[in-house]
């Protein structure tokens, strides 16, 4: 069965009294519950997702940026984040096994303006010991949406 | 040549779809939202459309044995047996077919002789009225009624009986009303039908997309009926592969012998690609179907309430995925009130009556669709009522 929380993941427009009918639930409870959910910062906000690409005033680039750092004593890795997550520039910032630590997605205006960020932001930071800056080309797919045009439904209505 | 006197009379005759007027209206435009298909909107499970793959990739693409592939036809009894608690032998009791279609129509031909009479309870899915006929049967339809949800009833089974009658279909969950038979409705068909000796053509082929807690029963569980029933499944609505067409019929050895000839005879064997990814379906395509079924319940759920809130009459289906809601008030025919949708705001809907005369009143709406889909579809039905009724 899925969950309020499925369904709001899924299409956070739909309204509390659609969400009842479709988990036939009481339209209160489903209030209630939705209320619950984000006092308790398990719902942490609603946004579209947009292709920016589409809309022409609004020019922009994304770098993912793979930071090496030496942890911190007593903090570790977690005070490093907070210094780079203040930055407006940052979309994301996740901790990673493997080669490199944080996976850092920056948007910009243009390649210059992040490869600046890097540059006078990023990699000045204490214990930062180096940056890896990929641009990104082109998005296919966002938070699980498609953002190339979707097929077409090839199904026939004549067969019934 | 003059064709006419030259072709099959009674094929000459059959009724052609009640529906062709439509699309070949929504052909013209490019912005219809259709609520009108009769498929899943999911793909088939990747991992069986892999196995098609695969055996294609080892070049497994040579004729079946003519009943099918010994572990398709012992993956469909063990189906039967964990699902219903039916057994049937997988040598002499099960064929698979292409399509529930060609399952339904050799269990006519197999068992109608001319004059023959067919009870088929109406609304129904098109086909067995011409498959019966063209088999030499005499179709004879039997209305269920909105009051009833659209169940075939004792009394009108046995108001319809005569002695020619042959065979009662059974085609539960229905298509295009979306209503169930539970244990106890069979139950009942099944004491006017103790003693006699009509067989039954049960199409089960929605078995999987019932809703609420009681599952799918098959009339072959009820005491007495396995006997007499003929039961149709196929992979197509429960597990989303139509178009690999395959289904099967399980039924008593004799029965299911003289439709193998036939089998045989027309078509050899179904397809070898699609009866290995069935294997595959079979054996671990439960999840798959759950997650459709879960998927079908919300927006079946959504859409009714959808038309109620618009004024329209709806019965809560409980099967299938499509809704049957009266149009009655508007007091169109459902053929005008589906071209004037269609013309007005591109919807496409059914018209009851491409179901049988019974359907009159009602359209056929399917909710095969993305939720997304079907709430810009209620937005412009809404449109249209507001507007132009």
């Amino acid at each position: 069965m899925k969950t309020i929380l499925d369904l709001l993941a899924e299409n956070p427009r739909l309204s509390n009294h659609d969400i009842a009918v479709m988990l036939n639930m009481d339209e209160a409870a489903v209030d209630a519950e939705i209320a619950r959910l984000e006092k308790e910062g398990v719902v942490r906000g609603y946004r579209a997702i947009v292709d920016w690409s589409k809309v022409e005033q609004k020019e922009s680039v994304i770098a993912l940026i793979e930071l090496k750092v030496t942890p911190r004593r007593d903090t570790g890795f977690d005070e490093i984040a907070e210094e780079i997550l203040a930055f407006d520039e940052v979309d994301s910032v996740h901790l990673m096994s493997g080669a490199y630590d944080f996976a850092v997605y920056v948007t910009g205006r243009t390649i210059q303006d992040i490869a600046m960020f890097v540059a006078r932001r990023l990699s000045t930071i204490e214990s930062v010991m180096s940056t890896a800056t990929h641009f990104v080309l082109k998005k296919y797919k966002d938070n699980g949406v498609l953002l190339v045009d979707s097929e077409e439904d090839e199904r026939r209505i004549d067969l019934l | 040549m003059d064709y006419e006197s030259l072709l099959n009379q009674c094929a000459y005759n059959l009724k052609p779809s009640g529906i062709r007027k439509f699309f070949d209206i929504a052909a013209e435009m490019d912005d219809v939202i259709s609520l009108s298909v009769g498929e899943p909107d999911f793909k088939t499970p990747w991992h069986v459309r892999e196995v098609g793959i695969e055996t294609l990739q080892k070049g497994r693409t040579q004729y079946s044995p003519n009943r099918g592939f010994t572990e398709l036809l012992v993956e469909i009894s063990r189906y039967s047996e964990r699902r219903f608690g039916l057994k049937y032998d997988p040598k002499t009791e099960v064929l698979v077919t292409v399509g529930g279609s060609e399952a339904i129509d050799l269990c006519f031909r197999a068992l109608l002789n001319p004059g023959d009479e067919v009870l088929i309870p109406e609304p129904c899915f098109v086909c067995y009225e011409p498959l019966a006929s063209i088999a030499g049967g005499v179709p004879v339809p039997v209305v269920t009624k909105v009051e009833d949800e659209f169940r075939l009833t004792a009394d009108q089974l046995r108001a319809a009986i005569t002695e020619r009658t042959k065979i009662l279909v059974l085609p539960f969950p229905n298509n295009p009303t979306g209503a169930v038979m539970r244990r106890e409705h069979l139950e009942a068909i099944a004491d006017v039908l103790r003693g006699t000796d009509i067989m039954v053509l049960s199409d089960e082929i929605y078995c999987e997309l019932t809703y609420g807690d009681e599952r799918h029963v098959s009339f072959a569980e009820i005491p007495g009926m396995r006997e007499r029933t003929i039961v149709v499944n196929g992979f197509s609505k429960s597990y989303a592969m139509t178009g690999w067409r395959l289904g099967y019929a399980m039924g008593p050895a004799p029965v299911l012998a003289i439709m193998t000839k036939l089998h045989q005879y027309a078509v050899m064997c179904s397809p070898s690609t699609a009866q290995f990814a069935a294997i595959d379906a079979l054996r671990n395509g439960d999840e798959d179907v759950a997650r459709m079924r879960n998927e079908y319940d919300m927006r079946r759920r959504f859409i009714v309430d959808g038309f109620r809130e618009m004024g329209f009459e709806c019965f809560m289906p409980e099967g299938a995925f499509y809704i049957f809601p009266s149009i009655r008030h508007t007091g169109l025919s459902s053929g005008e009130f589906c071209e004037r949708l269609l013309r007005s705001k591109h919807v496409a809907v059914v018209p009851g009556s491409a179901f049988g005369d019974s359907g009159e009143g009602f359209i056929r709406v399917s909710y095969s669709y993305s939720v997304k889909h079907i709430t810009e579809a209620l937005h412009r039905i809404k449109e249209f009522v507001s507007e132009e009724l």
